[in-house]
C-alpha cells in the first residue's frame, strides 16, 4: 500500500464543483507535482489535505492509518483536526510569516508552543532542555535555507524569496510526514524563484515526502518522481514526469503544455 | 472664592469625570470585544439581532441613552425607581452621594461605548488577512493560540489609532453625566457660575483640565504607537 493514499476526493462550494472524484497516492520520499490551468482544483485538493477545507466524500490513508473518512468525520471537531494537520506541512503561495515575530519566533513558535503543552500534560518533560533543543533545530534549519544571520531580522525586512524560505523552515520545524508547497513561487519575482526552488530541490535530496502545486514546468519535470494534471477537477493525467510532459495523451494535456510553451517562448 | 478653594472643586469634579472614563474603559473594552465576536459569529439571528442593537445605540445621542437608562425605570413603574435604593446603598455603605445616578450614568457609557469599540475590533481583527489564521491552523495552533499568538497583536497594532480617537471623545463626553446631576467638572464649574456672588470663569477655566487630561492621553497613544511600529505589515 502507498504512504499516502486519497480515495475519492469530492468538493463542493455551493454550486461549484470543484473536486469531482480525485484519487491518488504518494510513496515514501516521492515528490509528487500537481499542474494544471487556474481552477482546475489544484489547491483546493491541497487544502483538503491539510484539513484546512473538508471534503465531501473520500478516504485519506497515510501510512496505514485512515486520517480522514468523510462518512465518518462529517462533524469532526477542530480539535481533532489539529491533530491530523500536524501529519502535514504547508508551504503557502503567500508566505503567511507572522510580522510580528522575528525569522527565528517564526520557526520556533509552534515548536515551542507545543512543547509548553507536552510540560502541562506530563511533569517529566523539561521545558529548558526541550527549548534549547528546538532553538539549535531552528538554527539546522536556518542554516539549510541560507538566512543564518537573518535570524533576528522582520519578515518585511526579507524579499519574498528569503520569506519563502523562512516559511518552509517554520513548516519544517514541526516535522511533517508530508511536506505541501501551494504554488510556492507564485508570488514571487522570476529572478527569486530559482533560490526557493533550490531550497525545495535540496529537500528532496534528503528524501522527504513532498507534493507540489505548481506552474513551474521545468522544476516540477526535474524534481517529480511523479506528475499529476488537473482539469477542472478530475485528473486528466499522471504519470512519470517525462511521459507527462514529452508525450501527454489527453487533449486537455497537450493544450495545456502548448499554451505554457507559447508563453515561454513571448 | 480663592482660586485655590475653586481649583480643589473643581478637582473633585475631576475625580469622578476620570472615575467615569476609567470604569467606563475597563468595562466596555471587554464588553465590546465580547460583542465583536457575537457580530461576527456564524448564527445569523444573533448576528443580526447585535446588528440592530448597535444601530440603535450608536444612532441615538448618548444622552438621551442616559435619560432613558435613568428615568425609564421609574416611569415604567409607577413612579417608583430603583436608583433611589442603590442611592441609599452608597450613601449608607460607603458614603457616596448620588450612587444612583452615577451607576446610570456607568451603564449608559459602558454599553454605547462598547459598541463603538465592537465595530473597532470587528474591523481590526478582520482585516488580518485570513492566510494568518490557516498559517496557524497548520501549525497545529488552537483556536485560542491563533488568536492570543497570531492575530490579537496585529489587531492591537492596527486598533490603535481609532481607539484612541474614541478615547479621547470619551473623555470629553463624561461631562453628559452633569445631565443627571453628577457632579462632573462642567457642573462643579456651572455652581460657580450660579453661586451668589457668580463666578463665571471656573466655567472656562474647566477645559484646561481636559485639555491636560487629553494631553497626556495623546502622549501615551504616540508612545504605544511608537512601540509598536517595530514591524510592517
Amino acid at each position: 500500500m502507498a504512504y499516502l493514499e486519497i480515495k475519492d476526493f469530492r468538493k463542493t462550494f455551493g454550486n461549484n464543483n470543484v473536486l469531482k472524484g480525485i484519487s491518488l497516492s504518494v510513496e515514501k520520499g516521492e515528490v509528487l507535482s500537481i499542474i494544471g490551468s487556474s481552477g482546475s482544483g489544484k489547491t483546493t485538493l491541497l487544502r483538503c489535505m491539510n484539513f484546512l477545507e473538508t471534503p465531501d466524500t473520500g478516504v485519506m490513508i497515510l501510512d496505514g492509518e485512515t486520517l480522514f473518512d468523510a462518512e465518518k468525520d462529517k462533524k469532526i471537531k477542530e480539535n481533532a483536526l489539529r491533530e491530523k494537520r500536524l501529519n502535514f506541512g504547508l508551504v503557502f503561495q503567500s508566505f503567511n510569516l507572522f510580522p510580528q515575530y522575528s525569522v527565528m519566533d517564526n520557526i520556533t513558535l509552534a515548536p515551542l508552543l507545543q512543547l509548553k503543552e507536552r510540560c502541562k500534560k506530563d511533569k517529566t518533560v523539561n521545558f529548558a532542555e526541550g527549548k534549547q533543543k528546538i532553538l539549535a533545530e531552528a538554527e539546522q534549519l536556518l542554516e539549510k535555507i541560507g538566512l543564518t544571520e537573518k535570524a533576528a531580522e522582520y519578515p518585511y525586512q526579507l524579499s519574498g524569496g528569503q520569506q519563502q524560505r523562512v516559511a518552509i523552515a517554520r513548516a519544517l520545524a514541526l516535522k511533517p510526514k508530508i511536506l505541501c508547497f501551494d504554488e510556492p513561487t507564485s508570488a514571487l519575482d522570476p529572478e527569486l524563484t530559482g533560490e526557493v526552488l533550490k531550497v525545495i530541490r535540496s529537500l528532496k535530496g534528503e528524501d522527504r515526502t513532498m507534493i507540489i502545486v505548481t506552474h513551474e514546468m521545468g522544476f516540477a519535470k526535474n524534481v517529480s518522481d511523479k506528475v499529476v494534471f488537473m482539469a477542472q477537477g478530475v485528473i486528466e493525467e499522471e504519470g512519470a514526469p517525462k511521459d507527462v510532459f514529452d508525450n501527454p495523451k489527453s487533449e486537455k494535456l497537450k493544450a495545456f503544455l502548448s499554451g505554457i510553451k507559447d508563453k515561454e517562448g513571448e | 472664592m480663592s482660586f485655590l478653594q475653586i481649583n480643589e472643586t473643581l478637582l473633585r469634579g475631576f475625580g469622578l469625570t476620570c472615575l467615569i472614563f476609567i470604569i467606563t474603559l475597563a468595562v466596555a473594552i471587554p464588553l465590546g470585544l465580547i460583542l465583536s465576536f457575537g457580530i461576527m459569529s456564524k448564527i445569523s439571528p444573533l448576528r443580526k439581532i447585535l446588528n440592530v442593537f448597535i444601530w440603535i445605540i450608536r444612532g441615538i445621542p448618548l444622552m438621551l441613552q442616559i435619560f432613558m437608562v435613568y428615568y425609564l425605570p421609574g416611569i415604567l413603574n409607577n413612579g417608583v425607581s430603583f436608583w433611589g435604593d442603590v442611592d441609599k446603598y452608597f450613601y449608607f455603605n460607603y458614603g457616596i452621594e448620588n450612587g444612583g445616578a452615577l451607576l446610570a450614568v456607568l451603564i449608559s457609557f459602558i454599553i454605547n461605548y462598547a459598541c463603538y469599540f465592537a465595530v473597532i475590533f470587528r474591523g481590526g481583527i478582520q482585516s488580518v488577512s485570513r492566510g494568518q489564521t490557516e498559517a496557524g491552523m497548520v501549525l497545529g495552533l488552537t483556536k485560542k493560540q491563533i488568536f492570543r499568538k497570531v492575530i490579537l497583536f496585529q489587531v492591537i497594532k492596527k486598533i490603535t489609532p481609532p481607539m484612541s480617537n474614541e478615547i479621547i471623545t470619551l473623555v470629553k463626553d463624561t461631562a453628559l453625566a452633569n445631565a443627571i446631576g453628577i457632579v462632573e467638572t462642567i457642573r462643579a464649574a456651572q455652581n460657580f457660575a450660579s453661586g451668589f456672588p457668580p463666578v463665571i470663569w471656573p466655567i472656562f477655566y474647566s477645559g484646561v483640565f481636559y485639555l491636560l487630561f487629553v494631553g497626556f492621553l495623546t502622549v501615551l497613544f504616540n508612545f504605544l504607537e511608537k512601540k509598536l511600529s517595530f514591524y510592517k505589515e
